[in-house]
């Protein structure tokens, strides 16, 4: 498939889920031996077209997520290219001792694609919310942890993931009509992080559907109030992009890391484990999920609540800048 | 003599051997201690699986090779005995068990070099596992079988009865799954624990062809498992054990699930087994 402005621009009115599902029809060209297993979402992991096209490569397990990482990780040793798809949640944490078995002590190599991870599903409960899913996978060993920035994003991951020789765990956040943060074709390699706007005064470290706001924040920041933020786009938790990122830390005055996930154990731990171990570490701000079950809601009204917007990002730099 | 007579008396002598490479590595375990009563129970479907139906191979990527999970991982004594009998583990691998740096703990780690294709020790997950291969061999249209070993004990794991409902709906008939029933679990019976009722009745109702015999029937075991072959469905053997079977002291007394083997019992061990 040729990414081109137009391609980049569907996939972000389609949203992750289904960019993903619009993937998988091009990552079997490369790979005959993908093998796609869903839970009983194919629908919500936008995998009905490739169901339909591959049904060889493609095998519902039903609502038994226990049993798909296991049956994953046979499919993964007797050679086939292995693909899990459903809800965050149950993604992660409902069969999260067979992924430290089967993936992470034996090292079997399945890409665990996380649907609708962090708030997005607000209105369902928190049932079905994702905040701590980050937090639990890397400290699996062996486990990488992918949250893509936006939708061109998650097809640059499921490629190189598809190419990948590691257990894997991509995490799709944000919803349909998802803002680009790309709007061209870019290289992406899974552990490194990306710079996306330059500044001299501190770092935002953010990941996943935080990027873009940060980066909107980072902007208006700049323009409106001189403060001169770096924007990284740590795409990649683990492994995490230690030696860049040391050089970012070094190189502020302040940082700021922003995640929709739980501040306990997500990117913000990921960075302060970095910063903390640097001989003159520098003070960090966590931006993230609350340690709580809250209301649920619609997806934007939570994020208003718990300062994941531009205009909360914004606001809350201003408040560091001005105490310094 | 007949060829089937010969093969019984071969695989009585292969359990024999089994037993006596546990008591051993449990000995050097020492303070350790190690799982010996659902080890022995074991003994006698290991020594007929590994004697006359898993086509093993000492190539980790012969693809004609048969594959067997130890789902009861703490089992792994039995599984180490018959690795040394088929010559992928020597004495000296069988000496190290559970010592500092060795390769050999008290649940299996993967290594293919060694004949251990999977890491096992938490209870309910192997079943996913050989569902997932015996689906693979489908796909490739290939003939190998897959053989699972579970206690029953580790039935009380929901994640099994999703691997069972997932293993009659694939129609895994290549698929044989091995109920080690010796009544027992760590801390009791499994009717003090939780009552299994009738398991048969329970397997054969998620569309699986069940089948209970004498454990520590050689006989029995070989016919069922020859018959299983010609079974196009995933098929169960529930075999009836006894935990400890093969030494007296053993038998029937679940402290010897896990426990600490003395030289003076080690030696009292070694007489009887060497004696039947």
């Amino acid at each position: 498939m040729k990414i081109d402005s137009s391609k980049i621009k569907l996939f972000s009115t389609i949203g992750p889920r289904a960019t993903f599902g619009m993937t998988c029809l091009e990552l079997i060209k490369e790979d005959k031996k993908l093998m796609l297993l869903t839970a009983d979402v194919s629908t919500s992991a936008g995998l009905d077209r490739y169901k339909k096209k591959h049904n060889d490569n493609y095998i519902d397990v039903g609502i038994a997520e226990q049993n798909m990482i296991g049956m994953a990780a046979g499919l993964s040793t007797e050679g086939y290219n292995v693909f899990t798809t459903t809800f965050s949640p149950f993604q992660t944490l409902r069969c999260c001792e067979q992924i430290k078995v089967n993936l992470g002590y034996m090292k079997n190599k399945v890409i665990m694609v996380g649907l609708a991870s962090g708030i997005v599903l607000g209105t369902l409960g928190y049932t079905h919310c994702s905040i701590e899913d980050i937090s639990v996978m890397r400290s699996i060993p062996n486990i990488t942890v992918i949250n893509p920035a936006d939708c061109l994003e998650v097809y640059k991951a499921a490629f190189a993931l598809l190419k990948y020789d590691k257990p894997a765990y991509l995490r799709l956040t944000g919803t349909t009509n998802s803002p680009q943060v790309y709007n061209d074709d870019y290289n992406f390699e899974i552990g490194k992080s990306i710079v996306l706007k330059k500044g001299s005064m501190g770092t935002i470290f953010c990941t996943g559907s935080m990027v873009h706001p940060s980066l909107i924040a980072a902007n208006k920041l700049y323009l409106e109030k001189k403060i001169d933020l770096q924007v990284v786009n740590v795409h990649t938790i683990k492994p995490l992009d230690v030696v860049e990122i040391t050089s970012h830390i070094n190189s502020s005055k302040k940082i700021f890391t922003i995640e929709e996930h739980s501040i306990i154990g997500g990117l913000g731990s990921a960075i302060a484990e970095v910063n903390c171990s640097l001989p003159n570490p520098i003070n960090q701000t966590f931006i993230g999920l609350p340690d709580h079950y809250g209301e649920g809601g619609e997806y934007e009204d939570l994020k208003v609540r718990y300062g994941l917007t531009e205009d909360s990002i914004y606001q809350k730099v201003c408040e560091i800048f001005k105490s310094i | 003599m007949s060829s089937d007579e010969k093969k019984i008396k071969e695989i009585k002598e292969l359990s024999k051997k089994i037993r006596l490479n546990i008591i051993k590595m449990a000995l050097e375990a020492g303070s350790s201690s190690a799982h010996i009563g659902g080890a022995f129970s074991l003994a006698d479907v290991v020594a007929s699986l590994y004697h006359s139906f898993i086509n093993f191979s000492k190539n980790p990527q012969d693809k004609n090779r048969d594959r067997f999970i130890l789902s009861k991982g703490h089992a792994c004594l039995v599984y180490y005995s018959i690795l040394k009998e088929i010559g992928y583990l020597n004495e000296e691998d069988l000496k190290s068990f559970e010592k500092t740096g060795s390769i050999l703990l008290g649940h299996p780690i993967k290594n293919l070099q060694k004949g251990i294709e999977f890491s096992t020790g938490s209870l309910g997950m192997g079943l996913s596992i050989a569902n997932g291969i015996a689906l693979s061999f489908k796909k490739k249209k290939v003939n190998n079988r897959i053989y699972v070993v579970m206690g029953d004990g580790e039935l009380n794991e929901g994640s099994v009865w999703e691997a069972i409902m997932s293993a009659a709906h694939f129609e895994l008939d290549n698929l044989t799954i091995i109920i080690d029933k010796n009544g027992y679990q760590q801390t009791g019976t499994n009717d003090e624990i939780v009552r299994m009722f009738d398991l048969e009745k329970k397997f054969n109702s998620f569309n699986l062809h069940t089948e209970t015999i004498d454990g520590h029937s050689i006989k029995e075991i070989y016919e069922t498992l020859q018959k299983f072959k010609d079974i196009k469905k995933p098929c169960v053997l529930i075999a009836n054990t006894i935990k400890g079977k093969g030494f007296s002291q053993f038998e029937h007394d679940n402290a010897w699930h896990h426990k600490v083997l003395t030289k003076k019992t080690y030696d009292e061990a070694l007489i009887e087994i060497n004696n039947q």
